[in-house]
């Protein structure tokens, strides 16, 4: 039974002296501990940090690099937004811990162009850290130097994807890469370079902390720690929430004041959308994995009008360079518009269906690969509801 | 030549990964794996395609290119990897272990046919009214996917207008499938930057800058895109209605010369292998077509080397001799269209080390509607000048204002090597079966020099066989005249001979090691331009830079598909055919003496030929208004 | 300032180029400040950028029409963009639009006349649990409400 109460985040005692005990260690310890913590990544894959970090430390070059993906673009997600305003102190040292876990020099904040607004923020706190000897060279008076730029997005969705993101942060368009080569051998300017979520970084300063074995009671096996997870739609109480990875959406829905929901969505626009009679499911990469976004829809929203609206960002947001997720969306929303007119045939519905999945396998990054999941989660858990308008339409308003 | 302020365009994960020995790496040697349930071992690193074709297994491909950097987009050349939950791009993915690959497993068929579905589903056009009919990628995927329907529907009006404003090349962005190649040749190929991809999402669309017209951005006109579009969204402007009814005028005169990468090309329009000489047949095949007079360019390629090889001795005289400190050396050659609109845009300060001589096809031009007409007694007006390039740049050299020294248009229409195939088809001709004939005179055939220009290091291979003997007496000291550091396909190439025990009236070039450099290719043009911004070629003496990857025989206007080793075969041909000819120096064709007696009679770079064989650049610069 | 005058630009892309460097990896931070100064990127401008981080002018043309913040048409003095995504959708959406586009006179995309405002869709802002949520430029408005709306437009009128 997971523990629901319990916070690290919100909980200011929890934060204690990670840097100060990060710099005692070697790299390979902190690495270890990280390792050891089980921590996952916090953006929604979950590749486990501890070999991000690994991988990346024994990889030889005379440059490396930490980028902190704070392109919180996932339709829903606002976590990292609270992480970045409210606990700055645990993202930005937390960056500090990953550098000189894997011994880079620099830091880059891919602070997405929406979130402007905390420019100034953040770089006062940096300016902070350089003053405290937090940041800048010998930091904290040990022989390691590292220092952080902020660099902002321009309103691209994928450059929240790794490569895509660090097309960006070389000046070109923001268009994933080919894998392998991974950003952990040949990353920013084809150097090595880890690429974490603002929440992993927080989490990896908590780590350092309070310990791995204290992080790794909270959680499931494979999911490790607590994860913060954005809510809002149809909720009493909106807002950002720290769980244990574990919880059921049924809990979830009990703690946020869902109201007559019908629905789920959990990951965002590229997550899945799941119906009541599966809230038994829960959050963890076991199950139902997510970079934090939780949308709850009452029984008066329209699923379709749901569906089309998550289609249509992804038919704007692709980056368009690959054939299945620039044309495959096009045509899934398509689809949807058929829908709506009473005009799509079971028949050619399991074939947008089918082609939803070639896209799963067959797109170039994760974009393509997630971007299917709204259509396919939607259409077979509601379709009932989706196939019930007439030629003229009726509920597609 | 190693520069060192080059970069690298291609985006770092994009390089592509070539592995040409069976043993590379320090992780070295090869990698179990296996393809299809059977074993096979590799080279580490290899990617899967590559692996796959070494040994015979088929993978469909549409954005990979051998020529270009890795792009990973289309899709269509994905695989299974057992125990990956996501299908590889077989083009991108390097093998680094013992990996089980499937190349035809359900997932992947499906893949593809879908991938295939969506693409058709976006192409505009009907094949049977495509340039590129029976000679398209997508339609060949489409074939070998037994395609008989459009699953996920079809467009059926045109999207984009059709933009002919360029002199030589015509996109359709109604049939692009958005694969980068043109992109990648325009931009890390040739450093040209033309095309590149604009917007994102559904909206991504291959542009140019602002979306401008191709006339008004900085094209060279290479067509070296179009050689690597796998569909029929770019293509070179088709003049050939226009020559057939200039062919059906009685009143006109139509005199069409064939350049020389022609020859060992054409060919391969008609289904022979890469590297087959059809010299004989295709001047057999233009009469029959209806051209009144089928000439050799080769022959105002030898013309070009009693002109440029002149030119560069008057400009050593005036430097070594007159101290002239304005002469500039090295002096550049200028018979390449395309290379000469790049320095035009983005070296107008470095015009005047451009030799001043016209290209083969501008000089021919010139003296048929002067020379010719005289000596035939025809009118010159009347006279209709065809040239059939590898070219598609040669389309708008000839439309430039200041070719019209002869009082006429040097040369009326540029034809591709392509086009021409399409005519000689038209006629109901095969090529390959027609009997050998020779070029007419007056100009007849020509030398083995003026051939080679067609590969890359031909000029100036050609160059050094008239000058070396023009100022020694002797023939250049290499074996078979076959002077070696000339050839091969290095991007940049450098030799050099000494000049000894020269004639008399070349006494100030006894001892002058004469250092040449050549380069293929607008991107190591650009390597060779900044080296000599840099000050690293000022005792060199000539360059010879085509825009076009392996020379004139890797041209926009040649047949498709082009690669590495169909370059090398058309090359070999032309050696071939050079080394089996009686006459191989410019200046020993009786026909160039011939026309120094008639009618040049001040001599190479006299008055006459000033006139009408040289000419003068514009410093366009590189900014796009 | 309507159209920028080309020395103005030179000097500022000159400004730019030293205050971030030459390479490449430059490119977005110098975008960035150009559409904040001039309202967006001529080609002009466009041009003076590529050539001095020695690149071609369509390259940087094709990263500013990736882009959905950077543009190349000129924008108003306060760019207004109103999230569409799902949860600002069903909390309200379509009223907020509706009463901006009938106090401002302008349908969505498109850019006053006076060059004060430009009205616009944008994705997720990441205010799903305030919203409606709107950014005029960098500043960020939530929970909005159709007379919050009329409140805030008075205020920059």
């Amino acid at each position: 039974m997971p523990i629901i109460n319990d916070t690290i985040f919100f909980d200011e005692k929890a934060h204690g002296e990670a840097l100060e005990k990060a710099l005692k260690l070697t790299p390979q310890e902190v690495v270890m501990e990280i390792r050891e913590s089980g921590l996952r990544g916090r953006g929604g894959a979950g590749f486990p940090t501890g070999t991000k970090w690994m991988l990346a430390l024994s990889a030889k070059a005379d440059k490396k690099f930490v980028v902190c993906n704070a392109d919180e673009g996932e339709p829903g997600t606002f976590k990292d937004r609270v992480l970045l305003s409210e606990y700055t102190k645990l993202v930005l040292e937390g960056m500090v811990i990953g550098g000189y876990a894997i011994q880079a020099q620099k830091g880059f904040i891919y602070l997405r162009g929406e979130y402007a607004y905390l420019f100034d923020h953040l770089n006062t706190y940096l300016e902070r850290m350089r003053r405290e000897k937090r940041l800048g060279n010998n930091i904290l008076g040990t022989n390691y130097s590292f220092d952080i730029e902020i660099r902002l997005g321009s309103g691209a969705y994928v450059c929240g994807e790794e490569t895509a993101l660090i097309e960006s942060l070389e000046g070109h368009r923001g268009e994933a890469r080919n894998r392998p080569p991974f950003p952990v051998n040949t990353g920013y300017l084809g150097y090595p370079t880890i690429v974490n979520n603002v929440e992993t970084f927080a989490c990896a300063y908590i780590v350092m902390s309070k310990g791995a074995q204290w992080f790794s009671k909270y959680g499931t096996e494979k999911s490790k720690g607590m994860k913060l997870i954005s809510v809002s739609g149809d909720v009493k109480k909106p807002g950002v929430y720290e769980v244990p990875f574990g919880i059921t959406i049924k809990e979830l829905l009990e703690l946020v004041g869902a109201e007559e929901p019908k629905a789920v969505q959990i990951g965002g626009a590229s997550g899945i959308c799941i119906p009541m009679s599966e809230v038994n499911r829960n959050i963890s990469f076991e199950d139902i994995p997510t970079g934090g976004s939780v949308i709850v829809f009452n029984k008066e929203r329209s699923m379709l009008k749901v569906l089309r609206n998550f289609m249509e960002f992804f038919v704007e947001e692709s980056c368009g360079q690959c054939t299945p997720c620039r044309v495959g969306n096009k045509k899934l929303l398509e689809g949807v518009e058929l829908l709506e007119e009473g005009r799509c045939s079971h028949r050619y519905l399991n074939e947008l269906i089918e082609l939803g999945k070639t896209m799963q396998i067959a797109s170039k990054c994760g974009l393509g690969q997630s971007s299917p999941n709204p259509f396919i989660s939607i259409v077979t858990n509601f379709k009932d509801e989706i196939m019930s308008n007439s030629i003229r339409g009726n509920n597609g308003k | 030549m190693e520069s060192k302020i080059s970069q690298e365009r291609a985006p770092v994960a994009q390089k592509p990964h070539k592995i040409d020995t069976t043993v590379t790496g320090d992780i070295g040697g090869l990698v179990d794996i296996e393809i299809n349930g059977r074993p096979y071992q590799v080279p580490f690193g290899i990617t899967i395609l590559e692996a796959c074709r070494r040994n015979n297994i088929h993978i469909p491909t549409l954005c990979y290119h051998e020529d270009l950097c890795i792009a990973g987009v289309c899709r269509v050349c994905v695989v299974e990897i057992e125990g990956m939950r996501t299908l590889q791009a077989s083009c991108a993915y390097p093998i680094t272990g013992k990996i089980k690959i499937w190349t035809t497993s359900e997932k992947v068929r499906k893949a593809r046919r879908h991938i295939l579905d969506l693409l058709l589903s976006e192409h505009y056009g009907e094949c049977y009214s495509c340039v590129r009919n029976n000679n398209c990628e997508l339609q060949t995927l489409a074939k070998e996917y037994g395609v008989d329907y459009y699953r996920f529907g079809h467009v059926d009006q045109k999207r984009y207008e059709v933009d002919r404003s360029s002199y030589a090349i015509v996109r359709d962005m109604d049939k692009c499938v958005l694969c980068k190649r043109c992109v990648r040749t325009c931009i890390d190929l040739q450093e040209v930057g033309v095309l590149e991809a604009t917007r994102r999402g559904y909206n991504t669309l291959i542009s140019t800058f602002m979306d401008k017209p191709m006339i008004d951005v900085i094209c060279i006109n290479c067509g070296q895109c179009i050689n690597r579009c796998p569909t029929g969204a770019l293509r070179a402007k088709d003049p050939s209605d226009e020559i057939w009814k200039a062919i059906d005028d009685p009143k006109k005169h139509v005199v069409i010369q064939t350049a020389p990468s022609i020859r060992v090309a054409i060919g391969e329009e008609f289904g022979l292998p890469p590297g087959n000489s059809m010299t004989g047949q295709m001047a057999t095949a233009l009469r029959m077509i209806g051209f009144d007079r089928v000439f050799d360019t080769n022959f105002a390629a030898d013309l070009t080397i009693m002109e440029e090889g002149t030119e560069l001795l008057l400009r050593l005289k005036r430097k070594l001799v007159d101290g002239d400190e304005n002469v500039k050396l090295p002096q550049f050659t200028s018979c390449s269209p395309g290379w000469i609109k790049f320095i035009e845009h983005y070296y107008p300060e470095y015009l005047d080390y451009l030799s001043t001589c016209k290209s083969p096809q501008q000089m021919f031009g010139a003296v048929i509607k002067t020379f010719y007409a005289q000596e035939m007694g025809i009118d010159p007006a009347n006279i209709v000048t065809v040239a059939v390039m590898p070219c598609t740049a040669k389309k708008f050299e000839c439309n430039r204002p200041e070719m019209n020294s002869s009082g006429f248009k040097d040369i009326d229409y540029g034809l591709t090597t392509r086009e021409l195939a399409q005519m000689i088809k038209e006629a109901g001709i095969y090529l390959p079966e027609l009997p050998p004939s020779h070029f007419d005179e007056p100009f007849g055939d020509a030398s083995g020099a003026g051939l080679i220009f067609g590969a890359t290091g031909g000029v100036m291979e050609a160059a050094l066989r008239t000058v070396y003997e023009i100022v020694t007496g002797r023939e250049v000291p290499f074996k078979n005249l076959e002077i070696t550091p000339c050839r091969g396909i290095d991007g940049v190439r450098e030799a050099s001979v000494v000049l000894e025990n020269v004639k008399e009236e070349w006494k100030f070039l006894e001892g002058v090691e004469l250092k040449f450099m050549i380069a293929h290719g607008t991107a190591n043009a650009k390597k060779v331009m900044e080296a000599l911004i840099r000050g690293e070629l000022n005792n060199y003496h000539f360059v010879e830079i085509m825009a076009c990857p392996g020379g004139c025989i890797g041209g926009g206007g040649q047949p498709i598909p082009t690669s590495p080793e169909i370059r090398k075969k058309r090359i070999e041909a032309i050696y071939k055919e050079d080394a089996e000819l009686p006459i191989r120096k410019s200046h020993e064709n009786p026909h160039i003496k011939y026309i120094y007696e008639k009618f040049l009679v001040d001599g190479p770079c006299g008055h006459i030929s000033h006139k009408l064989l040289h000419t003068h650049y514009t410093k366009r610069g590189k900014y796009i208004v | 300032m309507i159209y920028p005058d080309k020395n103005v630009i030179v000097s500022e892309v000159e400004h730019l180029v030293e205050k971030y460097g030459f390479g490449r990896e430059n490119l977005l931070p110098i975008l960035q400040e150009v559409q904040r100064k001039f309202g967006f990127i001529s080609d002009f401008a466009m041009q003076e950028i590529a050539h001095r981080l020695d690149i071609h002018p369509v390259e940087v043309y094709g990263v500013v029409t990736f882009y959905s913040f950077l543009s190349t048409e000129p924008k108003g003095k306060y760019v207004i963009r109103l999230c569409k995504t799902i949860s600002c959708d069903i909390a309200g959406k379509d009223a907020i639009a509706r009463t901006l586009e009938r106090e401002l006179g302008l349908k969505f995309g498109e850019t006053s006349a006076d060059r004060k405002f430009s009205l616009e869709f944008c994705h997720c802002i990441g205010m799903c649990d305030q919203g409606p949520a709107m950014l005029i430029n960098d500043q960020v408005f939530t929970k909005l409400t159709p007379s919050k709306v009329i409140e805030i437009i008075e205020n920059i009128k």
